[in-house]
């Protein structure tokens, strides 16, 4: 581990003993973990991604999944606030380095540990399919306005700014996107739909209008195809599945205390849940390579645009989320088989109700089904690659 | 940018069969036949699955394979691109044969 690495990971664990006291407070009353992201803040963790010569760490996504992946342990929906943050700010540092409007909000980011929140789901139709717009930007001299239908935004009452997804112009087709960046005082959300789920309850993923008017220059550059492609669809998936790692980690841990503490009880005596414990072990190690292996392969990929752009590359990153997510529910019942009526109950020190409604989400988030849909199209072209070391 | 080929009057065989299959299978906003061959087809409407629809009847019109290296965003970008990746496959299968 670097120097950069530890002190990242030692800031983080402050923002985790702040999840860890209020996580069970933000699912019962369904709120936004503001004391953990106040924390990430006075850590100054949300400005990690940023390039240095603006104000950041340079951090890579290994190092920011490692974040997500401790916040998962302990609360996953301050956990998944922080990866949806990141995701934007990958966005951010991967298409806006050259645009001078997009390199001065890094800088305010890094300043005022700046949280941002994404458009990207739409209502009429559209649903999950984020690569599909209805609404259109309307472009006035250096002006654009927008109004969005938008079905979910995620903590958008707590965000400072809103990247958002929209058709190129009025005219053009529902798959010619762009996404721009508003900010708090340039749009007006008014609420059309409340957030009350089984699990993941602190997202705060309710639905709005989101009216905005802002400078046409706050729209990147680069097709939003690209962006999706190139910085949206790896990241998403890497930091998705590290967080729920870390919810799955947390879940396998919180077992094995659990079968430790029946070991002493009766000595000489294998528990129960023991054998159970070392495969569902296996499952979480099976999980963890899983993400190393795509992070790996990101990394590598970003140097060679084609490569970015390639099917083979889009139905790794589809593995991974598909395989993650089933992985982790599997993991969550296993423990929760292994810890028995006491991983049951809400009240015991075992419980694992919190862990497994969370990890209910994971697969309906861009649901997999829709993933492997895609992925079935691609494999239509895209011949599988057999060699091991590929 | 060149004008479309309907204005210009040219257009060879194979760009005619390639805009015959965009047509087809491409699930375009715009008409095939008023597209410029190096206008952006991502713009126009051209959705990754409707790119892997176009490939196959590519592939079936003329019994060519896409090697992986050219199933990427590039190759599909424009009618010039898709011919030159075709012409490129073709000529490649000739040489070998």
């Amino acid at each position: 581990m670097t120097y950069h690495e530890a002190f990242i990971s030692e800031r983080a664990a402050r923002a985790c003993a702040v999840a860890a006291q209020f996580c069970d407070q933000v699912d019962a009353e369904a709120r936004f973990p503001h004391e953990t992201l106040r924390a990430l803040k006075d850590e100054r963790l949300l400005s990690i991604m940023i390039p240095r010569d603006l104000g950041g760490e340079a951090a890579a996504l290994a190092d920011v999944a490692e974040v997500c992946a401790m916040l998962g342990q302990n609360c996953a929906s301050a956990g998944m606030v922080f990866a949806m943050h990141q995701i934007k700010t990958a966005t951010l540092v991967t298409h806006g380095v050259e645009s001078e409007w997009h390199r001065t909000f890094m800088r305010r980011i890094a300043e005022a540990q700046l949280l941002l929140a994404s458009a990207t789901t739409e209502g009429g139709g559209i649903g999950g399919n984020m690569r599909n717009s209805i609404c259109a930007v309307e472009i006035d001299c250096d002006r654009f306005t927008l109004q969005k239908e938008a079905s979910v935004i995620s903590y958008a009452k707590e965000a400072d700014a809103i990247m958002v997804t929209a058709r190129r112009s009025p005219q053009a087709p529902a798959s010619d996107q762009v996404m721009a960046v508003a900010l708090k005082h340039q749009y007006v959300l008014d609420q059309t739909g409340s957030w009350n789920t089984l699990g993941m309850r602190g997202t705060c993923s309710e639905g709005f209008v989101l009216t905005c008017d802002a400078r046409a220059e706050q729209i990147f550059p680069k097709p939003f195809a690209e962006i999706a492609a190139q910085s949206m669809l790896a990241t998403a998936h890497i930091l998705w599945s590290s967080l729920w790692y870390g919810i799955a980690a947390g879940a396998v841990q919180r077992a094995q205390s659990f079968v430790r503490a029946e070991a002493r009880k009766k000595p000489g005596v294998a528990p129960l849940g023991a054998v159970r414990l070392a495969q569902t072990v296996s499952l979480l190690s099976l999980m963890k390579s899983g993400i190393a292996a795509a992070t790996s392969r990101f990394e590598s990929a970003k140097r060679a645009n084609d490569e970015l752009n390639s099917m083979g590359f889009a139905i790794e990153m589809n593995n991974l989320k598909v395989s993650a997510s089933q992985l982790l529910n599997e993991i969550v019942r296993e423990a929760m088989m292994i810890c028995g009526i006491m991983g049951y109950r809400n009240d015991s020190p075992y419980s694992l109700g919190r862990q497994v409604r969370d990890a209910m989400s994971a697969p309906l988030m861009i649901n997999n089904d829709r993933i492997s849909a895609n992925s079935a199209s691609l494999l239509l072209a895209h011949r599988i690659d057999a060699r091991l070391a590929g | 940018m060149r004008g479309p080929d309907v204005l210009r009057g040219r257009s060879s065989p194979l760009n005619a069969t390639i805009k015959m299959l965009l047509a087809r299978t491409g699930r375009l906003a715009v008409d095939v036949n008023l597209l410029a061959d190096d206008q952006d087809l991502y713009s126009a409407g051209l959705t990754s699955f409707a790119t892997v629809q176009l490939m196959l009847a590519l592939e079936e019109a003329f019994d060519v394979e896409f090697p992986e290296r050219m199933l990427n965003r590039r190759t599909f970008a424009s009618i010039g691109a898709i011919e030159a990746c075709v012409s490129e496959i073709s000529g490649a299968r000739e040489a070998a044969a």
